[in-house]
């Protein structure tokens, strides 16, 4: 066996019902070919998904987080930012 | 009270249709093929917790269970077909060596990984092929069993098909192995397609597909295969064996049953 490692992908799969492919996990492989081929071997066994998406993980760019406090706190007081916060005259239909 | 009527199943039905002669032919065919996917299905279990990555150790474990299933509804029709009142598990398990109709190819031990992909290789173009045709088939009960495990037998061809490539157009250690492998198993691979005297009782009888009519959708795979993997087609098969398809093992499928048939053997009738 050769001594590199196969690169990392991430494996995104969708459900019958869903619309969506979610992130169920990530694997080795030497490609893209491959990496579907590998998804669908681990991650498919027991009827979890009709479509496969890979992403190579080094793809993925991904926020910091030790930046995670300037990042998202300053969201959490803003509650004005949600359409609820305000109070619709009853005059305005169709809201 | 009426009295109570034995339950028929869809085997013994299938089974029900054929004259007594036929039966017995479909028999011994049938039990072919089971052992067939039987026993390589335990050879690839064999790679269970030692693939070389884990993503390869479940696929070869898939691949196995997969046979497994196809073994199952083979051996259950085989017990219909011989209506002697052995199940399944009986032909399975209580059965030596020079009793099992597997061809040589797939009982050759596991080797390396090349090995295996090599096998499974030359297994897969066979059977991909004749599922292919059995499903279209005159006998209902197999054409519906050709066409689950069709499905399945397409994806291990794609996979050790793949495998080849990678192995063949790879690096000089994989493309040695691959080359070794090929070599060695090479001389097994005619026999899948030579008939016995039951196969071609089968055939005459429109039961069974001609298996020169599968020969050029093989060989073009192959071919296209082997190209794609920068391998040249070896021409001659040196030495062909076979036998095994007439109960003339080689000293592996010894071991393998011994293995594969201990627990029954040593505790006879034993459930859990």
């Amino acid at each position: 066996m050769s001594q590199s490692e196969w690169p990392l992908w991430e494996v995104f799969i969708r459900s019958k019902q869903g619309l969506d492919h979610k992130h169920v996990g990530s694997l080795h492989a030497a490609d893209a070919t491959m990496a579907v081929q590998n998804a669908r071997d681990v991650y498919t066994r027991r009827l979890e998904g009709v479509s496969i998406w890979v992403v190579e993980s080094a793809h993925i760019h991904a926020s910091n987080p030790d930046e995670a406090a300037e990042f998202f706190d300053p969201a959490a007081d803003k509650v004005y930012r949600h359409p609820t916060f305000y109070d619709v005259p009853d005059s305005i239909k169709h809201m | 009270m009426p009295p109570v009527m034995p339950e028929v199943s869809p085997e013994q039905t299938a089974a029900a249709a054929h004259a007594p002669a036929v039966r017995q032919l479909l028999f011994q065919y049938v039990l072919q093929l089971a052992d067939t996917s039987l026993v390589l299905g335990h050879r690839l279990s064999e790679w269970c917790g030692h693939g070389p990555v884990l993503e390869q150790d479940l696929a070869l474990a898939n691949i196995a269970l997969d046979l497994l299933g196809e073994t199952r509804s083979l051996y259950q029709y085989a017990a219909a077909l011989e209506g002697r009142g052995r199940t399944e598990d009986d032909l399975a398990y209580l059965r030596s060596a020079t009793e099992y109709r597997n061809p040589l190819l797939v009982e050759q031990p596991n080797g390396d990984f090349a090995h295996t992909v090599a096998r499974q290789f030359l297994f897969d173009n066979f059977h991909y092929h004749l599922l292919l045709a059995l499903k279209d088939g005159p006998d209902a009960h197999l054409a519906a069993i050709a066409e689950k495990s069709v499905k399945e037998a397409a994806y291990h061809l794609k996979w050790s098909s793949e495998w080849v490539i990678r192995l063949g157009d790879g690096t000089a250690e994989s493309r040695q192995r691959l080359d070794r492998a090929l070599a060695t198993l090479w001389r097994y691979a005619a026999e899948l397609t030579a008939p016995t005297a039951t196969e071609a009782a089968l055939q005459a009888m429109g039961l069974l597909p001609d298996y020169d009519d599968l020969a050029p959708a093989m060989q073009a795979h192959q071919a296209r295969v082997l190209a794609e993997a920068t391998v040249p087609v070896p021409t001659v098969a040196p030495f062909a064996q076979k036998g095994g398809k007439e109960g003339r093992h080689s000293e592996h499928l010894g071991y393998l049953l011994a293995e594969l048939q201990y627990v029954q053997r040593a505790y006879p009738g034993l459930t859990w």
